[in-house]
């Protein structure tokens, strides 16, 4: 057993309502600079949507993650061979098209233009040629656009539906959309830190998280097609590639990143996870279906002796163990088994897990009143709008009996809820019985969901950075001795 | 006199420039240590310009290289003369695809506002001399025929005598202007190499090769803590 320790997010989409405030907060905090105007490491997709940037989930353009050849895997578009033979031209990598073209405003027209008969009007320029452009997208232009023709439709996951059942998502009476948003998902087995040539994207083992030493990047942009969800962006001004990276410098000082911190519906939750890496090698190579089951079986009990015996023995504090105990993540992937990777078909181990929306159900017109009842519990979850078969697409890699359990159990505390507190359903044991839950376990799940403070939702592990300036002989080093960011100016001669 | 601060005097000014510059700029911080992509702003032109580029210099490169170590076994190879038109025909070959390469990707800087927004002076500087090195070396091997052989024989016994500290200047002293500016332009680019963006060619991630997939940093070691 080899124990290590990994800061892991989930977020529950039944809670997001798509206000963006967490990209505003990393925006402004990360992204307001030269090069990086495009890049939006947290962003919401509305989905069904093409997502940002267009269509990334179709890795048979854009070649991200790995696949499983034969009895192993290897890196889908980039990778020593496949990287390197491309290192002159890289035809997977996304170009700025496939985000936006950044652009901002002449306001100084609307003071400087001579008196006329029309109002003067602010032309949008670019932010790369500081030219008149005309836009042709911007961040977020899908957003609640789902059943469109030019978004919705074009969504790789519906591959994956029927013609019938795709033709049922854009009557308008059935039209559905459900929120996404994503950041780097610092995952256990990432494909950016492979597919770097320069071995400048690394992991940091003390907590998981993923980052890119600026000054080893040579730009080579591999890491951009290696990570299948798009989210190592390259930074066109200074010629490195740039990612989320937790805010790092927050979690180190004890604090929450921006973008949870800012999150008006609380769907996200932050806390640590021990996992077994000796098991990793045989997960990423198991089939597709068996993939979410086998990632959550390594994860270990932060209770168990024998974990925190192994823990202690590779090196993790104690704070650190007993931070884990805690983390409100353990609980819903772990526990109660409600946390589902993204895309886990992409074999990177994502260490950011979703709680699927329970979504609208269709009703029917009966008497001129729109009639949502069901005849049972449970039947509502195969008569949501978005079908079982799309999230699975989303989360289980096509396992739907794995979605269908998370959303039940969901299902199962509304129910046992709404009998508690307004008492006018019956039934509720059934449903609770039918979803494998008891009372108590039902009553923490409620709580966690609905009621958890800040301190429930982020539990923050102790960084310990003494240990890493001590290994590199940096302990004079105190708190105002050095700032981050450019040493050097990113402006060539 | 001329040539002798040409051919003599500005190799070793060349070289030392080379890499005392590339070590002090790579050990003081190597943040600009790269070529600065512009794929992500314009891809489709590049493919036209960058592919052939670097294919074609590479060959053409390494001719000259693997000429210089070994001349002895070129002339050999050479002597019939079915295989030194082969030779020849193929470094021609790959010496045009280079300039091809190159005028594409010079039409493209210029012409493109997105990749002009993230060209500095020296980008220019160096497609400048690159356009001399290319041309002049695709008129010589047009007009001068034969220059696997004559270059085996006659320039690299200089190009040897530069590297025992014995410079010898009999072999460069009748060769045509072309050839003179062919070879001082490049020790011109040797020169400005680790000012610009050229160094990207001395960092060519090799170690990828043999190097794990995953890079994990820890802030203890260990090995130690394993051990206690």
């Amino acid at each position: 057993m080899d124990v290590r320790s990994q800061i892991s997010i989930l977020f529950h989409l039944d809670k997001c309502i798509g206000c963006h405030t967490c990209s505003i907060a990393c925006k402004n905090l990360w992204t307001d600079r030269k090069g990086a105007e495009y890049m939006w490491w947290n962003n919401v997709e509305t989905k069904p949507g093409t997502g940002f940037p267009h269509r990334w989930e179709n890795q048979e353009d854009y070649k991200g993650g790995w696949v499983k050849e034969g009895n192993s895997i290897d890196l889908k578009g980039a990778g020593k061979f496949r990287g390197l033979k491309n290192i002159f031209h890289n035809p997977n990598l996304p170009i700025i098209d496939d985000y936006y073209e950044p652009w901002t405003y002449k306001y100084e027209d609307l003071f400087n233009a001579p008196e006329g008969n029309d109002q003067p009007v602010a032309q949008p320029i670019s932010q790369i040629t500081g030219k008149a452009i005309e836009i042709k997208s911007g961040p977020n232009w899908d957003d609640d656009l789902g059943g469109s023709p030019l978004y919705a439709r074009k969504d790789p996951n519906l591959e994956k539906l029927n013609a019938q059942e795709q033709e049922d998502l854009f009557k308008v009476e059935k039209l559905v959309m459900m929120y996404l948003p994503r950041i780097c998902n610092h995952c256990l087995n990432p494909s950016c830190v492979a597919s770097c040539p320069s071995g400048a994207i690394y992991k940091r083992g003390e907590d998981g998280i993923v980052l890119i030493n600026q000054e080893k990047c040579r730009g080579w942009r591999m890491c951009v097609t290696g990570c299948p969800y798009k989210k190592v962006f390259y930074n066109w001004s200074t010629g490195k590639s740039e990612k989320c990276l937790l805010c790092y410098p927050r979690i180190e000082a004890g604090e929450i990143p921006a973008c949870m911190h800012s999150c008006v519906g609380r769907i996200r939750y932050l806390g640590v996870l021990l996992y077994d890496a000796d098991k990793m090698k045989d997960v990423v190579h198991l089939d597709e279906d068996q993939l979410v089951e086998a990632q959550r079986d390594m994860i270990l009990d932060p209770r168990d002796p024998k974990v925190i015996y192994e823990a202690r023995k590779n090196g993790i504090h104690d704070s650190v163990i007993e931070s884990a105990q805690k983390s409100p993540v353990f609980r819903f992937v772990k526990e109660w088994k409600m946390g589902l990777p993204l895309h886990p078909e992409y074999r990177t181990l994502p260490m950011l897990f979703y709680v699927p929306p329970l979504l609208p159900i269709l009703g029917k017109m009966n008497l001129d009143v729109y009639d949502t009842s069901c005849a049972d519990y449970f039947s509502t979850i195969d008569k949501a709008r978005l079908p079982v078969k799309y999230l699975a697409s989303l989360f289980t890699a096509g396992n739907e009996g794995m979605v269908r359990e998370v959303l039940k159990k969901m299902m199962a505390v509304r129910i046992y809820r709404r009998s508690e507190t307004v008492g006018d359903i019956q039934g509720a044991e059934m449903a609770l019985k039918e979803a494998g839950l008891t009372r108590a376990v039902a009553e923490d799940i409620y709580t966690l969901t609905a009621l958890a403070t800040l301190e429930d939702r982020f539990v923050i592990p102790p960084s310990h950075r003494e240990e890493a300036l001590a290994m590199e002989g940096m302990e004079l080093v105190k708190p105002g001795d050095l700032g981050f960011g450019f040493r050097d100016r990113p402006e060539r001669m | 006199m001329f040539d002798l601060a040409l051919f003599v005097i500005f190799p070793y000014v060349a070289l030392v420039l080379e890499i005392a510059v590339s070590f002090y700029r790579y050990f003081s911080g190597s943040y600009k240590f790269s070529s600065l992509s512009s794929e992500f702003l314009e891809g489709r032109e590049l493919f036209w310009g960058s592919q052939p580029w670097h294919y074609g210099i590479l060959f053409v490169l390494v001719g000259h290289v693997v000429g210089f170590l070994f001349p002895k076994e070129v002339l050999l190879f050479n002597e019939v003369p079915v295989r030194r038109l082969i030779l020849e025909v193929t470094a021609l070959t790959f010496g045009l695809m280079a300039l091809v390469g190159l005028l594409v990707l010079i039409r493209r800087r210029f012409t493109n506002d997105r990749v002009w927004a993230v060209t500095a002076k020296m980008d220019l500087f160096v497609l400048f001399l690159l356009l001399i090195q290319t041309f002049s070396g695709i008129y010589i091997a047009v007009k001068y025929r034969w220059g696997s052989s004559w270059y085996a024989s006659a320039l690299v016994p200089y190009l040897r005598s530069l590297f025992v500290l014995k410079p010898n200047l009999e072999y460069i002293a009748p060769m045509p202007w072309v050839v003179k500016l062919h070879i001082a332009n490049a020790y011109c680019l040797i020169a400005v190499l680790p000012f610009t963006r050229l160094v990207h060619f001395l960092v060519l991630p090799v170690s990828y090769v043999w190097r794990s997939w995953q890079v994990v940093i820890w802030n203890w070691d260990r090995k130690k803590i394993r051990k206690v």
